[in-house]
């Protein structure tokens, strides 16, 4: 159906040629993606009309057209992927696309109740959003055709990675927003850099271990059982704790530097297989987690309104519980099945649209629509952890592993933070949120699983290391 | 390398457990608690939103849940607000509600566990869920009458069938209107309720149950002579010295009868002539006789001190703690400490109309639910037996005397043998006297037990509480 385009665009033989032939070929990863993804076009699209159904008693289709054109957009995708990466994961796209369609639901929701609609409307600007991620997803696709690439500008992109972490620092272009020093604002637009850096910082570390685990690994003095690594090669992880340390301190965010420093820790370990690491890391962490608690109020803030949300006095304190405890009302009414869509009051909690979409999602979908959101995260994080297992090269294997678990630690981190499972701290769900960085993140990581998992079964098997 | 991804996805697989596990917690095991949180506004939304029971005096609707265009999708509406004001109550949003509205909130709003699976087969059948409908004893003719009776006065009238204990009216004066309260603009409401708050005439209590608590002056003279008959420490002839003015003892104060003279021609008075004539210093004597112990178990058994609920809290009448020999005397015709509610007062006629059974006093005859089966049938109780069957029926006897031809002469129904007393408190020096009239009628077969009280009046209780009373009466005998 794309072939005559493509011709008429690339009028070299030879190329055509392999497209042509590529088209013939039957895919069955694709035709399978094709199948799942008419399943979260048709859950995407009747949510939507839900929603509208719910909170307005008629379906009015404000959002149907761009929605269409949406999963047009997908469709694109999914050829492109057809074109640059046949072989790559069946599950990846959809499961991104499903997750992303609840998310615009769950905010177009709370755009109703605010009566915004054009740009001024969450829902549309995330829906906009979305067709930029996924845009850039393919470029990533159609550019990288080998990550190996990326091994080989580790440095590079791990100084992005840092610059970009340091970004909000600069006076003139950050700023900060609910406490937190995290975006920068170039003219009208404000984008957070920390979502980005994820990425590179993945990149950097999957890049960095390939070359230097061999002296990682090699252990020092036993204590207690227990054999930790030898004091010179502890520059990395105290490099790493310092960089997590200067973010929980200078841009105030337990949530991005836990984020950071987490994904750092278990790539280490994948790495080196040594647990030492592990509780070193964790030790210094929570020491410094600790201190910084005693040093700044608004860490401790953090902390007291976890352990003791409903007194009144911290529920009503700047900063305070109120959110949180709020937020468990909500997911209280929305009791084991929810509301129904348009039918509850997430607006009433206050972030509806960004921090506290899982919430409003928990509100109208109730507990069985968690689960289904969660299990859907699980499946994501799934396919990214069989790249490592079986995938050919260790970069690949290492960076797929960082990618998925640093998706699942922010969902971690961030439903967790609802949950009152952990303290509460200011992250975005991925796919879900509203949130133009985010979503570019989020679909970057898509396409670099999706990259990886086609090299698993194209590309050829290069062995490094043991 | 592989068992390294096989413990991270071990961990990654513990982290979703552990997400669904805390969101199972919250919309499982804590929504109970955390619904029932004050600062849960879903909550208060939802009770907005489910249409809230009726409140219906003989049938008719006097308190409904209308629909409106608003986030609550219902307004609360009384439809003769300042009338039924104080035994309605009003239901505002979040910010407290009182009377019926208040003490039957669970069953209006159909959150009462025994309206459980009416809530459930609404929703089975696809109706929507409704609260329950609360039906009044109060009759609306006798409420009328009692408010048109009591006109600008403030004061306050209680009627009570003293067979069943069935609450037929209850005013209090001044009133207010409930709707101005249970609007959904809460800054209005904020403004209209610190406004009645503020009004000197109190509006907002309801005198007849609760307040400030009135002296009962000489209707409290019920309680020392069914006291002072029932011990069998005096009969209705017994005498006492007759003087026309008494020095208290360890005092310098003296007391006198109202008409400040003797209480009649003789050198010693009778109970019964003392009880007929209303005179303090026979009284203050027989109280000493009788002594504060078998006074204070009289009274208790009449309901003084004792909690109750009808279902508002009734404030507990009071007899003093430990008065002394002078307080004592003043006690026993109504002054000093002793003070009381209007309630507690027809309650008294109303045991002594019953041949000494008080039966305790109810404002709810049904409780219907949804699909109108009746969750809480109204059943008479006995709330104690005061007096024996004969000291009632000397009692009433007295009354009935009191009334043909004693000081509570305004009180009679023509071809109606009515039991009454009247009472004039003092609240102390250059203050308003506090009227009063209780009784009941007719005397053979008692079908209302009333008490009058009228605050700030210059006047006597017969000339004043004693036509208001006669006037609910003749309502409730006309029905």
């Amino acid at each position: 159906m794309t072939e005559p385009t493509l011709v008429a665009v690339n009028d070299r033989p030879a190329l055509t040629k392999e497209l042509r032939l590529r088209l013939r070929t039957p895919a069955k990863q694709r035709n399978r993606e094709l199948i799942l993804l008419l399943f979260a076009f048709a859950i995407n699209l009747s949510a939507l009309t839900l929603v509208e159904l719910g909170a307005l008693g008629e379906a009015t289709g404000e959002l149907f057209g761009y929605s269409v054109a949406l999963c047009a957009l997908v469709l694109v995708a999914h050829v492109c992927l057809r074109l640059t990466a046949p072989e790559a994961d069946p599950l990846i796209l959809p499961i991104a696309t499903a997750l992303n369609g609840l998310g615009i639901a769950a905010i177009y929701r709370i755009d109703i109740y605010n009566g915004a609609v054009g740009w001024d409307a969450a829902s549309v600007r995330q829906i906009a959003w979305t067709a930029i991620a996924i845009t850039i997803a393919m470029a990533v696709l159609v550019v990288i055709r080998n990550h190996r690439v990326l091994l080989r500008f580790r440095y590079v992109v791990g100084f992005t990675g840092l610059a970009l972490l340091l970004l909000p620092l600069i006076p003139g272009i950050g700023y900060a927003q609910f406490g937190a020093q995290l975006w920068i604002r170039v003219g009208p637009l404000s984008f957070q850099p920390g979502e980005l850096a994820k990425i590179a910082l993945a990149v950097f570390f999957a890049g960095y271990l390939v070359e230097h685990r061999d002296s990682l690994t090699i252990v020092g003095r036993k204590v207690l059982g227990m054999r930790f690594p030898r004091a010179r090669d502890l520059g990395p992880i105290l490099v790493a704790w310092a960089a997590a340390m200067a973010v929980l301190i200078f841009q105030r965010d337990l949530g991005t530097a836990l984020l950071y420093f987490g994904l750092f820790l278990v790539m280490l370990y994948v790495a080196t297989g040594r647990v030492s690491w592990v509780i070193m890391g964790l030790a210094l962490f929570a020491g410094g987690a600790v201190l910084a608690a005693q040093l700044f109020s608004h860490v401790a803030g953090r902390f007291t309104a976890w352990l003791d949300a409903f007194n009144q006095e911290i529920y009503d304190a700047i900063g305070g519980s109120y959110q949180l405890v709020q937020g468990l009302f909500g997911l209280a009414q929305g009791g084991l099945v929810g509301t129904g869509w348009g039918q509850g009051r997430p607006y009433l909690v206050p972030l509806a649209q960004s921090d506290y979409v899982v919430a409003s999602l928990g509100e109208e979908l109730g507990l069985a629509g968690l689960f289904a959101i969660l299990a859907l995260y699980l499946l994501f994080v799934a396919r990214g952890m069989r790249i490592g297992f079986e995938g050919t090269d260790d970069f690949g294997r290492l960076l797929a592993v960082g990618l998925s678990f640093v998706v699942v630690l922010q969902v971690f981190i961030v439903v967790g933070g609802v949950t009152r499972l952990i303290p509460l701290t200011g992250l975005t769900t991925p796919f879900l949120a509203a949130g133009g960085s985010s979503l570019v993140a989020n679909w970057i990581i898509a396409a670099l699983l999706l990259r990886l998992s086609d090299t698993i079964r194209t590309g050829p098997h290069v062995v490094v290391g043991p | 390398m592989i068992t390294e991804i096989k413990r991270v996805s071990a961990v990654v697989l513990i982290m979703v457990f552990a997400l669904m596990t805390s969101s199972t917690i919250i919309t499982a095991f804590e929504v109970d608690n955390l619904r029932a949180d004050g600062r849960n506004v879903r909550t208060l939304y939802d009770s907005y939103s489910a249409e809230r029971g009726p409140i219906l005096v003989g049938g008719r609707v006097i308190a409904e849940s209308l629909p409106v265009d608003s986030e609550f999708k219902y307004l609360r509406t009384y439809l003769e607000p300042e009338l039924y004001a104080h035994v309605t109550g009003y239901f505002t949003l979040n910010q407290g509600n009182t009377g019926i509205e208040g003490k039957l909130n669970n069953y209006l709003s159909g959150t009462a566990n025994d309206q459980f699976l009416a809530q459930l087969n609404a929703i089975l059948t696809g109706q929507s869920a409704k609260g329950a409908s609360v039906e009044l004893t109060i009759d609306a003719a006798v409420q009328q009458a009692a408010a048109a009776a009591l006109g600008d006065n403030h004061g306050a009238v209680v009627a009570l069938d003293p067979k069943t204990g069935a609450i037929l009216a209850m005013v209090s004066n001044p009133s207010y209107d409930p709707n101005q309260l249970a609007r959904h603009n809460t800054d209005l409401v904020i403004a209209a309720y610190n406004e009645l708050l503020s009004d000197p005439s109190d509006p907002l209590i309801n005198r007849a149950i609760t307040g400030d608590l009135y002296h009962p002056g000489s209707v409290f003279k019920l309680v020392v002579a069914a006291a002072a008959l029932d011990s069998g420490l005096l009969r209705e002839d017994s005498t006492v010295a007759n003087p026309a003015v008494l020095q208290l003892p360890l005092s310098n104060s003296e007391i006198r009868n109202a008409g400040r003279g003797t209480c009649g021609p003789d050198e010693r008075v009778t109970l019964a002539d003392a009880l007929r004539i209303s005179c303090n210093i026979p009284f203050a004597e027989i109280g000493a006789e009788i002594g504060v112990n078998v006074l204070r178990t009289y009274a208790e058994r009449f309901g003084f001190g004792q909690p109750l609920e009808i279902p508002m809290d009734v404030t507990s009448s009071i007899y003093p703690a430990n008065p002394d020999a002078a307080q004592l005397m003043l006690s026993a015709f109504g002054q000093s400490d002793v003070r009381v509610t209007p309630l507690q007062m027809a309650m008294v006629s109303a045991a002594i109309a019953n041949n000494g059974v008080l039966m305790k006093p109810a404002l709810v005859k049904t409780i219907r639910a949804q699909d109108l089966s009746i969750i809480e049938p109204f059943t008479p109780e006995i709330f104690s037996t005061p007096i024996s069957d004969d000291t009632s029926t000397t009692l009433k006897r007295l009354m009935v005397a009191n009334v043909d031809n004693g000081a509570a002469s305004n009180g009679r129904i023509n071809g109606v043998a009515v039991g009454g007393k009247t009472g004039t408190a003092q609240n102390g020096e250059g203050q308003p006297l506090t009227l009063w009239f209780t009784g009941f009628a007719p005397a053979d077969d008692p079908q209302v037990a009333v008490a009058v009280v009228v605050e700030n009046g210059s006047s006597f209780g017969n000339a004043v509480a004693a036509p208001i009373a006669r006037q609910v009466m003749e309502a409730v005998l006309n029905n």
